[in-house]
């Protein structure tokens, strides 16, 4: 009896102290989400006045047919699987060597971490600095090694402009890999190696057979973090490129971007923001199940 | 143990690995901070000057800042809204980290993924339904616009780190306590407030840095020039001409602009690496 109204005092405080929290990320969070879903049923743009008129799917088959869609698909597509194989690689090899002793290792890791803490549209515009195809660095430094002879126009050209976004965004997301993969390195008992060296095994065997292994948890959850930002990276495409050259680089965060600002095609715009929602949550999904036979297999394992 | 020493080949491999670490994390910010003190002639010389002579260097940059735009605007407006978005964070996310820490309540690990889930989610997946929420109810140009989704959006990461940094407090503290009579809520200000302060300024750090950057829903909430935030302020810097792009000033409101994180950096390293290892790994 006692025992039981002391639960239920718990329960409540409980709740007491969740709910603010609670209501805030619904209003922030489920809110737009639902919203979008049910916005992207209904025409609301210039052609009903702004008015909403129920549309049934018809936002839905648009899109099928919408080639400028699948063009910001594809971009996103490339700009976040190249961005997130070159994040993981770097981020991998900086976080081996943060993890070495070495004098002055405080100072290292600290200027490893400040590209992540800085703000990516500030950054965006140091990158478009850099590229700047009259008086950028790069063209500068590639002009005195004589690799090139006249300046590239990095951000004018489809490719290149491509190119110059992954490049500064690996630059600014790296060290937020390298972090977690550091910590992930740092939890790896140091017996393990030695043992693992007496029984003849080289660093590179070591490398694969213990550290990869055992930091595969560090591995997914960055990617998978890296992977949600990427897909919808914002702020440094529309500071360095606003998607050109003729739509080379816009990413699908800025096709909704300009489907509900510039265009005012907010029904549209919902079934966009569902689409991609949707793409984010099937690939959370499988990585999360990913997860869990990882950790299935390596609990046998031990 | 194995040798300390190792061969001068792998120490000077070392070596050389630390020096591009440094390199590729500082390059792109050095540079900037070179263009942001040289004279236009400087910063328009082809081959590029690379350090700027004593008759190369100026101020003006910096000063053009304040006297054409409201710099000074621009960053108080960042710094007010990071920081009140912050305070609100943690006061609405450490009771509930508590709670989802220490109290069983029905459905608490559905929640947990839930949050877990949320932090994956990119900010233009909200704007949308926010921006009908602004309008409808008139908050275009108010500072609430951005302070109430810095606040949510900081929410998960707050609960995550601070659950964990509850978990790992001894019971036994809550226990005698609950002896003592004091209530759930008395505890938590008496007792574990202060004993939770530095994972606060940990949390608060890494909550301050995401409201400074947040750029879409300044972009889209707020057009006044004058309540402008840094990160939307100096992306717009270069769009008032199309002819004639001011590099250098472009260049000194970035070095002012991310002069406040650095110096975070700089201070709470070890923090913030603590902070965000314990809100996305033990998550």
């Amino acid at each position: 009896m006692k025992q039981d109204t002391l639960r239920a005092r718990e329960q409540r405080t409980g709740w007491l102290l969740v709910i603010p929290a609670l209501l805030l990320l619904l209003l922030v969070y489920a809110y737009p989400i639902l919203r979008a879903f049910g916005l992207s049923l209904f025409s609301q743009n210039l052609g009903t006045q702004l008015q909403p008129e129920f549309a049934g799917l018809a936002n839905y088959s648009r899109m099928i047919a919408d080639g400028r869609f699948w063009q910001s698909i594809g971009n996103t597509a490339i700009f976040t699987f190249s961005a997130l194989i070159l994040e993981l690689v770097l981020g991998m090899g900086i976080a081996l060597v943060l993890n070495q002793t070495f004098r002055g290792k405080g100072l290292v890791r600290t200027i490893a971490i400040l590209p992540w803490a800085l703000p990516t549209a500030i950054m965006a515009l140091a990158w478009t600095w850099i590229f700047n195809d009259q008086y950028g660095i790069l063209n500068d430094i590639l002009l005195r090694l004589g690799w090139i002879e006249t300046g590239i126009n990095w951000l004018g050209n489809p490719t290149l402009a491509m190119v110059a976004t992954i490049v500064a965004d690996v630059w600014k997301t790296t060290s937020f890999v390298s972090i977690l993969l550091l910590a992930g390195l740092q939890s790896i008992p140091q017996d393990l190696y030695e043992a693992h060296a007496i029984e003849g095994a080289t660093p590179w065997q070591s490398f694969r057979q213990i550290t990869l292994p055992l930091i595969m948890p560090q591995i997914t959850i960055a990617a998978l973090f890296r992977f949600a930002q990427s897909f919808g990276i914002f702020d440094l495409i529309q500071v360095m490129t606003e998607g050109g050259p003729a739509g080379a680089t816009e990413m699908v965060s800025l096709y909704i971007y300009a489907t509900v600002r510039r265009y005012l095609d907010f029904g549209y715009g919902a079934a966009l923001v569902v689409v991609t929602f949707l793409i984010l949550i099937v690939v959370v999904a499988l990585a999360a199940y990913l997860i869990a036979k990882l950790r299935r297999s390596t609990g046998v394992e031990t | 143990m194995m040798t300390q020493r190792k061969f001068s080949v792998a120490s000077l491999l070392l070596g050389l690995a630390i020096v591009l670490v440094v390199l590729f994390s500082l390059g792109p910010i050095i540079w900037q901070f070179l263009t942001s003190i040289k004279t236009n002639d400087a910063i328009a010389a082809i081959p590029n000057v690379y350090f700027p002579n004593p008759n190369q260097l100026t101020l003006n940059h910096y000063t053009e800042l304040f006297a054409r735009r409201p710099f000074f605007n621009y960053m108080l407006n960042s710094f007010l809204v990071s920081i009140l978005s912050t305070i609100l964070c943690l006061g609405l996310g450490s009771p509930a980290a508590y709670a989802l820490a220490r109290l069983r309540i029905p459905g608490e690990r559905i929640l947990l993924a839930l949050i877990l889930l949320i932090t994956l989610f990119p900010y233009i997946l909200l704007f949308l339904g926010l921006l009908e929420i602004v309008k409808a109810l008139g908050l275009g140009n108010n500072f609430l616009a951005l302070i109430v989704p810095y606040t949510a959006i900081n929410l998960p990461l707050t609960i995550l780190v601070m659950r964990s940094f509850f978990q790992q407090l001894p019971r036994d503290l809550e226990d005698s306590a609950r002896i003592e009579g004091y209530g759930t809520l008395k505890m938590l200000v008496e007792i574990l407030l202060p004993l939770t302060l530095p994972a606060l300024v940990t949390t608060g750090i890494l909550t301050f840095i995401f409201a400074w950057n947040e750029f879409i829903f300044a972009l889209t909430f707020i057009t006044v020039e004058n309540m402008k935030t840094i990160p939307v302020a100096a992306a717009q810097l270069g769009g008032s001409s199309v002819f004639e792009i001011p590099y250098g000033t472009i260049a000194a409101a970035t070095v002012l602009g991310t002069l406040p994180l650095v110096l975070l950096v700089l201070f709470f390293q070890k923090k913030i690496v603590q902070g965000l290892t314990s809100g996305a790994v033990k998550g």
